[in-house]
Formats: structure tokens, sequence, C-alpha cells
């Protein structure tokens, strides 16, 4: 008998194939983005949106994470971009090994973002690496402000917050400002925008930091 | 649900570690669990269990789970305190600003191999 003494995170090998699949799309020249939020959040609303508006611009592909069901997907499907549904079979989370076989299933197109809309759910994505360039993140207005206090860890891990249903405020006690301190205290470098899919408020800014990130993400 | 899917990941940080260490069969797992980790240590040993037995290098591995204290940091006052016991404010000086120094980990401290 020998004792070996490891002191790897219990997640060690997630980490590496997840830094693995982060250098292989760096290769390639595909920013792969970990969009996360709870369920309802306006995930798949903000994606629509935005494939729209940059379908001419970029190759976009979508991989939506869910337990159950293919309703994302085949919403993402009638924007025109091409779109995979991956069950998590339960699990509450994407991992690097299930993030490549879903990349895997879109084929042998080359694309310049593919967009992994995770499971909704703010707790257990966020301590996964799925082998992401960016994470980017979305509250919705009802949910509240007090979210960055409740999920820490989902806002220090993202490097973009997006507000999404402003067009909703007049309606709720939801105070920006407060919110966005809140989140940079956790994060100080998190970039953040506020929008409504519904008016168009505010995309034009993240679609600015969206093909920006595109085009960095080639370099 | 999430206890399980820590599991499958410790797994196969193992398998990896056991085919490094050409190790045929694993006897005892030492995790170092963060108090404030998240990870519910009941039903964590429970997902081991029935886990393991589909592994042969690690059917006979017990799960030996050690409680890493967690400590807050004040940037305020520059003290140290509990974090289970006060949370984010600290107890001297009732700052906000505060920082949790350790406890929310989750390491393989050591395996025990034949």
């Amino acid at each position: 008998m020998r004792i070996i003494e490891l002191k790897e995170t219990v997640t060690a090998s997630n980490d590496r194939d997840a830094e693995t699949l982060r250098g292989e799309l760096k290769q390639k020249g595909t920013l792969l983005i970990n969009l996360m939020a709870s369920p309802g959040a306006g995930k798949t609303t903000l994606l629509e949106r935005t494939i729209h508006d940059l379908r001419d611009r970029m190759r976009i592909a979508v991989m939506e994470a869910d337990v159950d069901s293919d309703v994302d997907a085949v919403r993402i499907e009638r924007t025109g971009a091409k779109a995979v549904q991956a069950h998590t079979d339960g699990m509450c989370h994407m991992d690097a090994g299930m993030t490549r076989r879903a990349l895997d299933a879109l084929g042998e197109d080359p694309f310049d973002l593919v967009v992994l809309e995770n499971v909704g759910n703010l707790i257990c994505p966020a301590e996964f690496d799925t082998g992401a360039g960016r994470c980017v993140m979305l509250l919705s207005v009802p949910e509240g402000d007090d979210k960055p206090l409740k999920y820490p860890l989902m806002f220090t891990k993202s490097d973009v917050l997006i507000i999404t249903k402003t067009d909703v405020a007049p309606y709720f006690d939801f105070d920006p400002d407060a919110c966005i301190r809140r989140a940079r205290k956790l994060n100080p470098d998190i970039t953040v925008f506020t929008v409504s899919a519904k008016t168009g408020d505010g995309f034009e800014e993240w679609e600015d930091w969206l093909i920006k990130a595109v085009a960095d993400w080639k370099n | 649900m999430h206890e399980m899917g820590i599991i499958l990941h410790l797994a196969k940080t193992l398998d990896e570690a056991a085919e490094r260490e050409q190790i045929k069969k694993i006897t005892r797992v030492t995790l170092e669990v963060g108090e404030v980790s998240g990870i519910v240590t009941d039903y964590f040993s429970d997902c081991w269990n029935y886990f393991r037995k589909k592994r042969p290098v690690l059917e006979s591995a017990e799960l030996e789970l050690v409680t890493i204290p967690a400590v807050t940091y004040c940037s305020s006052c520059k003290r140290t305190y509990p974090t289970v016991q006060y949370g984010r404010t600290c107890p001297y000086c009732e700052s906000g600003e505060t920082w949790l120094l350790k406890g929310s980990e989750c390491i393989i401290k050591e395996i025990e191999v034949e």
C-alpha cells in the first residue's frame, strides 16, 4: 500500500479538457461564448434578435443545452442559424466533454461565433469550464437587483453582464445602479449592457462588443 | 444532481491519475471540502458509493472527506473571521468590504493505492 499526494481540484480533468478545447477553437478562429442565466431570463430571445442583426456579418451557430426537449433549437433554426440541441441527461450544467460532443454535432462547417446556451441555472454552470473563450450572463429586470449577492460565483466568472427586459422596468423595483455596483464589487472588470429585446434598446452596444470580440479572437 | 456531476468529474480525474501512475486499485480517496463549497457531504458520499461500483479501479475506494473551515478577510480592519458564523459583514468593524480567503475549494488531497 502506498499513498500518492494529488493536490488536484476534483474538476482538474474537466479543466484540462476545457483548456485543450479552447486552444483548438482559437486555432480555428471560432469564438465560443458560454451564455448563462436563469430559466426565462431571455437567453433565446436575445439570441434570436442578435442573429437577425448580425447574420450577414458573421457565421453563427447555436448549441442549446437543456435537460430535455428541443423547443429552443427549433426557435433558433427559424432565424436561419445552424442549431443543435444538447441534452445533459439530467445534469444541471454543461462541461467541456459535453460541449465538445455538441460542437462535433454542428459538423465541419466553419463558424465565426458559436453560442452555447447553457442550462437555465445561476449556480452550477458557473462552476464548470466549458472551454468557451468568453462567458456572458443575463439577468432580467423581474429577477431583481439583489442577484449578485445571492449568486456571486456567476457574476465573478462572467466577462459580460447583460441586464435584459428593461422595457418592463416601470413595473418593478429593479435598481440598475445597485445591481451594477454589486456586480462590480465581485468582478471589477465585468462589462455591462442593458437591453430590451422587445424594443431593441441597447442592442447596438452589445452587438458592437460581440463584433469586436469575434475579431479579437481571430488575432 | 450537482453532487453527481462533481462525482463524475472526480472519477475522471482519478482515472487519469491511475493511468499516469499505473495504479490497479485505489483503496481510499481523501478530499478536502471547504465549508462553503456548496457540497452536501452526506449526499456526496451516497453518490460516491453508488458510482464507485461501476469502475474496477474505484470500487473498493473509501471516500474520506476533510472539512476545511471557511475564513473571510476584512479589507477595512485587516482582520480575519469565521465565514459561516458571521457571513459577509465583518464582526469587528461591521464593514461589508470582505473577501473569502478559503473554504470554497474541493481538492483531492491524496489517494491510497494497492
